[in-house]
């Protein structure tokens, strides 16, 4: 399949190795993976904070690109971005010239996770990580995208990997975009509890196929000195 | 008058808040589940209780169980009336309080009777600091509702509205026609014997009174009775 | 623009969600909530199909209210119960007042009701001399510190049993104890005295029914009940997108209720009520009075956009899966409904740029959506309250900063030139790390921030493509 993949901002400038993974892990299985240098960021920021006519401003042209873009599906690693493709970009144009090609990009994007699983019918892909891993799951990925068994089933068969859950998986972490910064107080004291629950699990590492809540988390794990690592999904699908 | 003043404008601002029209519900994103289904189409989605008395006697046993009200499935009005008089004794019960206007009168009048305590009768009106003095007050009902252990009263059946919750014990004297499958069942029941004329007070009864208020500790008796005894037969 | 209201949010919430204390016993409570609530959903046949069935019920209640309402209306009167409308606090409390004076009461005893909280109707009640005694264990329990109510369901939720046997020895004079049953005992105790005596009860409403013109009162003490068979006067303050349309809705709504709000199959009491004392019956009040509360309900029913907030059957599901509420309590939020359908309706109800900073300390994480029985669109609604907010009244530097991002994000040449310069800025961050010249300040106080990397995914990506087009080995 002709797949293009869309990379988040905060992805592209400070974990880049989650994007590189997501390429090596599609054409691992055989597709070619195409990426337009000219799309940064899919405008959740602007969004999130009410100013939706800056945020068009910055999604127009994605959608724009997206939708004269042949591929057969627009792949993302992360369910904050997915979902604002898949989810939001129709409340954000409706009413505009662009509603309808928003909506049609929506329906042609897929989160990292659910493509291989639910459009490509794949839970192997060949990966080896011996590990003992617990999984968070990213609030929109989880509620807005319904992303929750497909990381699990792939995690299942990596190599050598042991999955345990963490009590309140489905509990949000606390970044939340701009919320991070703006109730700071609030979103540690979430990042925290959340900290707390995956220490509790004795992993090594913990997983997530959202790079924001990793930063998040990692960022609180690092302060506190706790030894766990946080990693993105799409690293450990590409390990071998 | 001043206050249908407010009637008319309250009335007004809905009218012209209504004539944009809302979105259907669950459509954000999703579709809906199913389109809209008359009360009969809840039981489909409520808890499934299972055909039959004895499933549904035994459902209620469970939930009283759960509940930690007394349920009690016994043979005949003679020994309900013998399981009374033995539950007044292990509690040593003073006075009681109980009503004789209800569907079963002239039974509910002899079993509580036979106890030989003063007490109230709430017929034709009463003290209410005499009722605080009973041990215990026995009603009839118009229903136990399998799926949730629940009993339904309302003031012109069960003896009033204090009746059924002042006392600290509340035995509820039913029988085992008076028993229904599930809640739709239940609304069923006081639409066909109540419309038109419904009593001032309907009430489900599900379990003697709790709080949780307490860190979340669950604590029996907070004001209404801290026992609830159902004798059916 | 900092409102006096956001200011003492951000304080107050910053203090709480600091309070370790406060973190461990909320998540007590609320993980024996989510373990009852669990297995009461799973009793269900189909609780996805319940809540549809639920949603679609309410959204055909509040999209024909005014039918409804008058239905609701004339079915009571019917039965000699007098119904009164009133659009603002002021007016509701007059009522009230009024019907009180006339009834030459003296003491007053209530039962769980939020509207009265928004129109601090205790306050008024003493103020004109009389005396009001809460009746639900918590909200007496709270009325006693002088505190509102911490949880819509659970108003005392944020105390320990040591701090209530203080607090009951301090104010009842009683035996310190740490046993939630003595001391439960101890109120009961004292509030039995005051049903018995009081002349008028207050209650409030979970529902309307215009089919039958009853309302229906939820709870698990009895206190309602006491409230509502031994007082003389009965009054019911009721907000207007109470109303269902049919009395069988009921078999739907008080099952969800109890199991989205306590994880039970059913409350304890379920209890409808239609009219004073009739013709045949041995007690009740003599007169009956439902007061009908507009305050701005009519303001968020002509958004259609966020009109199912009114579908709301104030379980207090949402509240109890908030990740926020959890972490900030019940009294941060400073008005009388808090989290997140709190947050949804409070700038409706009490103005959009006093109270949006409620809608934006949310990580939008939908939990609140997952959990309400009734399928409010809760988290959108966040959104959109932050949209409509900054329409109306944009904050200058905010909206220019996204102006600025927007404007790079579409020149990527440009973007990639200064990327370089982030890097030398972080290098030198640890200077300032954490302290107040930090301009990253907000999350480096607490959290460390990763470095941007030396080859961003398009630096390498590009690598990958000129080595391919090279034909040369990628590093």
């Amino acid at each position: 399949m002709k797949v293009t993949l869309f990379v988040p901002c905060f992805m592209n400038t400070m974990y880049p190795q989650a994007g590189m993974s997501i390429v090596s892990v599609l054409e691992r299985l055989g597709h070619t993976v195409n990426f337009h240098e000219d799309l940064f960021c899919c405008g959740q920021p602007a969004f999130n904070a009410g100013y939706w006519d800056e945020a068009r401003k910055v999604a127009g042209p994605v959608v724009e690109t997206l939708a004269a873009d042949s591929a057969d599906a627009i792949v993302i690693g992360s369910g904050s971005c997915g979902a604002m493709l898949k989810v939001f970009y129709g409340d954000l144009f409706a009413g505009t010239p662009l509603a309808s090609a928003a909506v049609a990009v929506g329906k042609r994007t897929w989160e990292f996770s659910d493509f291989l699983v639910t459009k490509l019918g794949v839970t192997d892909v060949g990966a080896r990580f011996p590990a003992k891993v617990t999984f968070h799951d990213g609030c929109h990925g989880l509620r807005e995208l319904k992303v929750k068994q497909q990381p699990r089933r792939l995690l299942e068969h990596v190599q050598g990997l042991e999955l345990v859950e963490m009590r309140d998986s489905e509990t949000c972490c606390g970044f939340g975009g701009t919320f991070s910064a703006k109730f700071p107080a609030i979103s540690t004291a979430m990042g925290e509890v959340k900290c707390a629950a995956a220490v509790q699990t004795e992993a090594e590492y913990i997983v997530s196929n959202d790079s924001s809540c990793l930063m998040q988390i990692q960022g609180l794990l690092d302060r506190q000195g706790k030894p766990l690592k946080t990693m993105h999904l799409a690293e450990v699908l590409a390990h071998q | 008058m001043s206050e249908n003043g407010e009637r008319e404008k309250i009335l007004r601002r809905i009218r012209e808040a209504l004539t944009n029209p809302a979105p259907q519900p669950g459509s954000h994103g999703h579709k809906p589940h199913s389109t809209a289904v008359p009360v009969e189409g809840f039981a489909h989605w409520l808890p499934a209780v299972g055909a039959g008395f004895d499933a549904q006697a035994d459902l209620f046993a469970r939930n009283s169980v759960q509940l930690k009200s007394t349920f009690h499935l016994l043979e005949s009005e003679a020994a309900a009336a013998q399981k009374l008089a033995e539950i007044a004794l292990a509690e040593s019960w003073k006075r009681v309080a109980a009503h004789s206007d209800g569907a079963n009168g002239p039974s509910t009048r002899a079993m509580v009777s036979a106890l030989k305590l003063p007490g109230v009768w709430t017929d034709t009106g009463y003290n209410v600091h005499e009722m605080e003095s009973c041990d215990a007050g026995v009603s009839e009902c118009d229903a136990l509702v399998a799926q949730t252990g629940s009993v339904l009263v309302t003031s012109r059946s069960a003896g009033g509205r204090a009746l059924s919750v002042l006392p600290p014990h509340h035995v509820v004297l039913a029988h085992r026609e008076q028993l229904v499958a599930d809640l739709p069942d239940a609304f069923a029941l006081l639409e066909r014997k109540y419309s038109g004329k419904y009593p001032s007070f309907i009430g489900f009864i599900t379990g003697p009174s709790r709080t949780g208020d307490i860190e979340r500790i669950l604590v029996l008796g907070a004001h209404g009775p801290k026992k609830l005894t159902i004798l059916c037969w | 623009m900092a409102t006096g209201s956001s200011q003492q949010f951000k304080t107050d919430s910053k203090r709480v969600a600091g309070d370790l204390r406060h973190r461990g016993l909320i998540q007590t409570a609320l993980s024996k909530y989510e373990t009852s609530r669990d297995l009461q959903k799973s009793a269900f046949q189909d609780w996805q199909g319940a809540r549809q069935a639920a949603a679609e019920r309410k959204w055909d209640a509040i999209n024909h209210l005014d039918q409804y309402l008058v239905e609701f209306a004339s079915k009571l009167e019917a039965r000699g119960t007098k119904v009164h409308w009133a659009t603002t606090p002021e007016q509701a409390r007059e009522i009230i007042l009024g019907i009180i004076r006339e009834a030459g009461a003296r003491s007053i005893i209530k039962s769980k009701a939020m509207t009265a909280e928004e129109i601090h109707l205790n306050e008024a009640l003493e103020k004109a001399g009389y005396s009001v005694v809460e009746s639900d264990l918590g909200e007496y329990i709270v009325q006693l510190r002088n505190e509102a109510p911490y949880h819509i369901v659970f108003p005392a939720m944020h105390l320990t049993r040591g701090e209530i046997s203080a607090l009951f020895t301090e104010k009842l004079g009683s035996a310190p104890t740490e046993n939630p049953e003595d001391l439960t005992m101890i109120a009961r105790n004292i509030l039995r005295d005051k049903y018995i005596s009081a002349d008028v009860g207050i209650t409030g409403a979970n529902f309307g029914v215009a089919e039958t013109g009853m309302i229906s009162i939820t709870e698990n003490e009895g206190n309602a009940r006491l409230t509502a068979a031994l007082p003389r006067v009965m009054i019911t303050l009721m907000g207007i997108e109470k109303i269902v349309a049919k009395l069988s809705d009921l078999a739907l709504f008080l099952p969800m209720l109890a199991t989205a709000g306590a994880g039970q199959s059913l409350t304890g009491y379920n209890s409808m009520y239609g009219g004073p004392r009739m013709q045949g019956e041995c007690d009740g009040p003599e007169q009956y009075h439902v007061v009908l509360l507009d305050n701005s309900r009519t303001h968020l029913l002509a958004d259609p956009e966020q009109r199912d907030a009114l579908h709301c059957i104030r379980c207090g599901a949402c509240l109890n899966v908030c990740p926020i509420y959890r972490n900030v309590g019940g009294h941060s939020y400073g008005t009388t409904y808090s989290g997140p359908v709190g947050s949804v309706i409070t700038p409706h109800l009490r103005g959009l740029q006093e109270w949006k900073h409620l809608s934006q300390a949310s990580s939008l994480c939908g939990a609140c959506t997952e959990a309400c029985p009734v399928k409010i669109d809760l988290h959108h609604h966040l959104l959109q309250n932050r949209r409509n907010a900054m329409a109306q009244k944009p904050v200058r530097w905010e909206k220019m900063a996204f102006h600025a991002f927007g404007f790079l994000a579409n020149r990527p040449a440009l973007l990639r030139a200064l990327i370089p310069f982030g890097r030398l800025a972080q290098k030198f961050q640890w200077i300032v790390k954490g302290g107040p010249l930090d301009p990253a300040r907000a999350w480096t106080e607490t959290r460390d921030l990763p470095p941007i990397a030396t080859k961003t995914f398009t630096d390498q990506w590009r690598a990958k493509k000129r080595a391919a087009s090279s034909k040369e080995p990628v590093q």
